[in-house]
Order: C-alpha cells, then sequence, then structure tokens
C-alpha cells in the first residue's frame, strides 16, 4: 500500500469513524445519564436519513433538508421522551430493552406505511459534488471532508456544551447524583429532555449527512446501532470521551480490515471488541 | 368407560383427519375441475415489484391459452411471502396443505426458495422457480418435481470471463456483497475468468445490504486493475455504478457485471451506467420479432413495460402450459407432466432454451453494454450455457 492511498484510507476511517461518534455519543449520554438502555437509537439514525431524503427530493435541496430534518427530529425526541421514556427511567433494564425494542418495529412499520419500502437515493449537493485528485487515479470527494468537519464541528459543541457551560454542570450533576442534583432545585426533568433531543439530534443528523453517501433504506438502522453499541462498548458506557476514540478506532480497524484483510471483514470490528474487553472489561474510559 | 372414550375419541379424530383432507383418496382431488396455481411470490417491500411482474408474465402465457391448462380452468392462490425467509417454509406449506394447490410458483428470494424447496422436497408437490438463483435447488438437493425457468446464479457471470480477456483485460478484481447470491456469482466468474485466462489480483466483498463502497472503491483505484467485475442488484446496484463513476474509475477501469447490476437501476444510475458491460440471459432491447411481439403483448395487456422478471414469469407459464397440455389437464400423472417439462424446449422471448437435465435453463448469455439508459445487445457472451450441476441426482 503506498501512501497517497494509505492517506486516503487514513480519512476514509476517519470520516467513518466519526459519523460512528454522532450515534454513539447521544447513545451513552441517554445511558449515562437517564440509564436508558435505547435500542431505538438507530431508528433515529434511519429517521434522519428518511427525512433528508423527503425534503431534499421535494425542496430541491439538502442543506434546507438537513436543516429542517434537524429541527424536526430535536422536536420529535422531546416529544418522545414526555411521552414515553420518562416513564421508563426507574424500570428495569429489561423493560426498556422491550420498550425500546418495540420502538424499532413500530418505527419501521411506520416508515414503511408513509414512505414505503423502496431505497432511495439523495444526491450530493452540485457544490460538493466534486473530488481533490490526490494521484492519477486517487481522489478523495470533497462532500466526505465536509461531512467529517461538520461531525468535528459538532463533536467539539458537544464537548463544550457539557464541560463549560451552566447546563453542561447539571447534566454531569444529575448523572452522578439525580437525588441530590433534584434537591438542589434543578429541574432535572427538563435535563433530561434537553439531553433526549440532544442525542436524537445527533442521531438524526449522522442519519442526514450519511444519506448521499450510504443510501436510504428500509432497516439501515438496525446494522449501524449494532456499530454503535460496539462503540459504546469499547469506550466505556457513559463516557463521551471514550466513544470519540472508540469511533475512531472501529472506523480504522473497520476500513482496513476490509482493504487488507477481506476474507475476515465481517469479523474484524468484533475481535478488536474482544480484545479490548479481555485487557480492559468495562471498556478505555471508565466514568 | 375407558373403551368407549377411546372409541369416541378415535371416530373424532378420524373424522377431523377425512374432513381436513389426509384421508381422502388422491383421485378425489384430481377430479375437481380446476388445476390449482399457487402463486408464493413478493408482493410487498424490496422485491414487489418483481413478484408482480412474474405473475403478471405468468397470467400471459395462460391467456394465450384461452386461461386453461390442458383444457382445464384454472384456479389461483396468491400468498405474499415478504422476502421474508424465516416465513418460507410457513407459507409454503399453506398453499400446499391448505389451498391444495397442483403447482406451486415461487419465489424470488434465495432464502425464501430454500423454504418452498424443503416443502417441495417433502410433499412432492410441482414447483416452480420463476428467479431465485440458489445454486442448490438444481444441485445437490435438485428433485425431479423442482424446475427453474430463470437462472443460476452462476450462469450469467460463466459467460463473463471470455469476452473480458477477448478485449485484453487480463488483470481484474471482484466485488460483491458477502452473502450466497454474491458467493454463488463469484464462483462462475472465477471458472470462466480463470479458464480463460485472466487473474483475479483481489476479491473485495462487503457485508449485505451495506453500500459503503467508499474504502474499497479507493483499493480498486490503488491496485489499477485492468478491469472490474462485480455482483450488485437493486438500490445497491444503482449506488455502486454512480460511486464507481464519482470515484474517477469509469474513466480507466471497465466495469463488468453478472446483468443484475444494470435491470431496473438504469433511471436511478443515470450517465454514471453508461459503458457498463454486463452479461445475461435477457436484454429489453433484443431484436428478433418473438421479443418485440412480446414487449408489445405485455405492454398493451398491463400498461408496463416488460422486464427479465416479466419474462420469466412468462417462461414459467409456457413451460406449464406444455406439461398440462401433454397430460390434458390430469395433473396428478406426474410421470407424463415431469416428462413433458424435461423435454420441454421454450420459444421464449429471450431464445429459445431447453431444460437441463438438472431442470435449470440451458440458455444463451448475452454481451451487453448500456448507452442511453439502455441495455443493448451487442453479441453472444456464451452460446448454449449450462449450469455445471454438480452433485445432482434426480431419484
Amino acid at each position: 500500500m503506498d501512501f497517497a492511498n494509505f492517506l486516503i484510507q487514513l480519512l476514509n476511517s476517519v470520516q467513518y469513524g466519526l459519523l460512528l461518534f454522532m450515534l454513539a455519543a447521544g447513545l451513552t449520554l441517554i445511558f449515562g445519564i437517564m440509564g436508558v438502555v435505547n435500542l431505538a437509537h438507530g431508528s433515529f439514525y434511519m429517521l434522519g436519513a428518511y427525512l433528508a431524503w423527503y425534503f431534499s427530493s421535494t425542496l430541491g435541496s439538502l442543506t434546507l433538508a438537513i436543516v429542517l430534518g434537524t429541527v424536526l427530529a430535536v422536536v420529535f425526541g422531546w416529544l418522545l421522551e414526555w411521552l414515553l421514556f420518562r416513564h421508563f427511567y426507574h424500570r428495569d433494564h429489561l423493560d426498556q430493552v422491550l420498550l425500546t425494542f418495540g420502538l424499532i418495529y413500530i418505527f419501521e412499520e411506520v416508515r414503511s406505511i408513509f414512505w414505503g419500502d423502496d431505497v432511495h437515493a439523495v444526491q450530493v449537493p452540485e457544490l460538493l459534488n466534486w473530488s481533490i485528485p490526490l494521484t492519477d487515479t486517487l481522489s478523495y470527494p470533497i462532500y466526505r471532508l465536509v461531512m467529517s468537519g461538520i461531525c468535528i464541528v459538532l463533536a467539539i459543541g458537544l464537548y463544550l456544551l457539557i464541560s463549560k457551560t451552566r447546563l453542561g454542570m447539571k447534566i454531569r450533576a444529575g448523572a452522578f447524583n439525580r437525588d441530590m442534583t433534584e434537591s438542589l432545585g434543578v429541574n432535572i426533568r427538563l435535563i433530561h429532555g434537553v439531553v433526549f433531543a440532544l442525542g436524537v439530534g445527533l442521531a438524526a443528523i449522522a442519519g442526514m449527512l450519511a444519506s448521499p453517501i450510504a443510501s436510504v433504506y428500509p432497516g439501515m438502522g438496525s446494522s449501524v446501532l449494532i456499530m454503535c453499541f460496539v462503540v459504546v462498548v469499547i469506550g466505556g458506557i457513559g463516557s463521551v470521551r471514550g466513544a470519540l476514540v472508540a469511533a475512531l478506532l472501529v472506523g480504522l480497524v473497520d476500513t482496513f480490515g476490509k482493504v487488507l484483510l477481506p476474507q475476515i471483514a465481517g469479523m474484524a470490528v468484533y475481535m478488536l471488541m474482544a480484545i479490548v474487553l479481555l485487557y480492559k472489561p468495562e471498556g478505555l474510559f471508565k466514568q | 368407560m375407558t373403551t368407549r372414550r377411546l372409541v369416541l375419541t378415535r371416530s373424532a379424530a378420524v373424522i377431523g383427519a377425512a374432513s381436513s383432507g389426509l384421508l381422502l383418496p388422491e383421485i378425489v382431488r384430481a377430479q375437481s375441475d380446476k388445476v390449482r396455481v399457487g402463486f408464493m411470490l413478493p408482493y410487498t417491500g424490496t422485491f414487489a415489484q418483481l413478484g408482480v411482474a412474474i405473475e403478471n408474465g405468468f397470467r400471459m402465457a395462460l391467456n394465450e391459452q384461452g386461461g386453461k391448462l390442458g383444457g382445464r380452468e384454472v384456479e389461483f392462490f396468491k400468498v405474499d411471502d415478504e422476502s421474508n425467509p424465516a416465513k418460507g417454509i410457513e407459507n409454503a406449506t399453506r398453499l400446499v396443505q391448505r389451498d391444495k394447490v397442483d403447482v406451486l410458483v415461487g419465489t424470488v428470494h434465495s432464502g425464501v426458495q430454500m423454504g418452498i424447496h424443503k416443502v417441495a422436497r417433502d410433499t412432492g408437490v410441482l414447483n416452480l422457480i420463476p428467479n431465485a438463483g440458489v445454486h442448490i435447488a438444481t444441485r445437490a438437493q435438485c428433485a425431479p418435481n423442482v424446475f427453474r425457468t430463470s437462472f443460476t446464479n452462476s450462469q450469467p457471470t460463466l459467460a463473463l470471463g471470455k469476452p473480458m480477456m477477448e478485449r485484453g483485460h487480463k488483470k481484474a478484481v471482484w466485488i460483491t456483497w458477502n452473502y450466497a447470491a454474491g458467493d454463488e456469482a463469484f464462483e462462475g466468474f472465477e471458472k470462466s475468468y480463470t479458464e480463460a485466462g485472466g487473474q483475479i489480483i483481489k476479491k473485495l466483498g462487503l457485508p449485505f445490504p451495506n453500500v459503503e463502497f467508499q474504502a474499497l472503491l479507493t483499493e480498486i483505484a490503488a491496485l489499477k486493475p485492468d478491469a472490474v467485475a462485480c455482483f450488485f442488484a437493486g438500490g445497491g446496484a444503482a449506488k455502486f455504478l454512480r460511486d464507481y463513476e464519482a470515484a474517477g474509475l469509469s474513466k480507466n477501469i471497465q466495469l463488468w457485471g453478472s446483468g443484475f447490476l444494470t435491470e431496473g437501476v438504469l433511471d436511478a444510475a443515470g450517465d454514471a451506467a453508461n459503458g457498463v458491460l454486463t452479461t445475461m440471459h435477457y436484454s429489453d432491447s433484443l431484436d428478433t420479432p418473438r421479443n418485440k411481439k412480446f414487449r408489445l403483448d405485455y405492454a398493451k395487456t398491463f400498461k408496463l413495460q416488460p422486464d427479465v422478471y416479466a419474462v420469466q414469469g412468462y417462461d414459467t407459464g409456457l413451460l406449464l402450459v406444455k406439461g398440462a397440455n401433454a397430460v390434458k389437464g390430469d395433473m396428478a400423472n406426474k410421470q407424463a407432466l415431469y416428462a413433458a417439462m424435461r423435454g420441454a424446449e421454450i420459444d421464449s422471448p429471450r431464445g429459445k432454451w431447453k431444460m437441463s437435465p438438472s431442470h435449470n435453463p440451458i440458455q444463451d448469455i448475452y454481451l451487453r453494454k448500456v448507452e442511453n439508459r439502455e441495455n443493448k445487445v451487442i453479441g453472444i457472451a456464451g452460446k448454449a450455457v449450462a449450469d455445471p450441476a454438480t452433485g445432482c441426482r434426480m431419484a
């Protein structure tokens, strides 16, 4: 493998890793702060992708679709938390698994009723539909760079929000000791709503950004959900920093596995997980 | 007391069995005046259009006979198989046990086909496969009552190697989804290409139905092969064609594929598909009177353009008509029925084809090139291509 090829595969890895991070961050936040195991997280990714397809095909602009889709997804997340999830914070994990597993089926069915079961293509915006040539045969699509850029900005924003703001402080306090925080006058209900909506929003944005490069199809949330859980488990449950490191690691192993050892490509990520868990049973960054 | 209850329960059991048809002699069914045809096809989901096209084609073949099979009226039963392998056996059993069909037509998805195949082998019901190319159905597990009118997954790719070498493409990369159909398509490609003297420098794969090709396309660009050969179908195929072009590969590296790559996706792929070469047992643009007539009739009847799936459904109907006519509608005369179908020569829109000893078409495979969103036939890639039928021993 020469240098240019290596460089591009590295970019591919980072781009895939960042996408996974967007999903895993929400998943791990919702678990870490509210203690909810959310199997339906992949459905929010699917929701994002379908919204991107629907709005970009009716409005003719992916950028507009992403803005509109994000707003809708956040509102949807907020409603879902208020109507359903908040009643499950004190319940057993098994109840939560049952609830969210059921939600996967409901979301798939509703999607099928409204949008059908076809595979849809989303066009890359004309402005970003070109590549940077690196060698005579290798080039890198600019859309993927922009996409990675957006993910990095959002990751930094998330970090600042949680570690530097007053809201972030309340979120961290609530995760650490819920009753104590509440008795100090923090509206923990509101915090939960915000965190949940944030998680749904991040997953939906990931789906929308991925829609031009991964197509939009039924069941697209399930395969990505498995990868997300792998990331969360490797990174350490509840740790956003762990999710970032683990997502990049998974991106690297998956991409180079596909290219260097296609025979075992499907397994490479799980082997990574097994090795990490062997030495760090609670993940790389234990909370 | 005990014996009386025993007598009662046993009589009840006998009555139950009799009314459900278990004890009725075979002759009673045969005397019912209609031939019972069961469709087990996808009517919802990703493959819904394929199911409809197959049924349309099948009905068209029967309509050409005045809607009759061997002089008898036909009654249809339909089950949506949802392309769900988990329900394959249950759905097939429903048609065979409850609806008592004489012939089961199905299906598209290879996984579901394996369920149908088990039921066909267990019950001996006549099964006509209008699409699913899963190898084992006409190889190690071939059966006298199972006939396929479509293709095996490796049949189109068995004709791929020679034309690639003829164009001087000596080093190739293979890429597909890692699942049964992809593996089976590779088998045909590997055989034909290496026998023609070509060298497969790398075999790339990704999980089905993943469509994130970027890392693999980068690898292809770095390997600089003379050509790329692939197996993809449906939405994923359109995506692959577009990504292949976007990565700048279509300018330098000729793309080849099993014909499903460009079936039904040319609009979705747009200009990205231009110049792609594929091998397949049919093409819309086949310039024969037989195909033109078929296409015209089909378009008139259903207000739709026929595709390869409609042709396969049509041929399934033609095959059944041949069999039923030979036994004058007596579908219980299985020996004569199967003999007639085995020996049938089908005058299909795809060209004349014969049934192989393992009950799979021996057919010409066309070489096609995409031009202006159309699969143009530019030659015959393989004359009378037969599946190797490895391990088939007809009982």
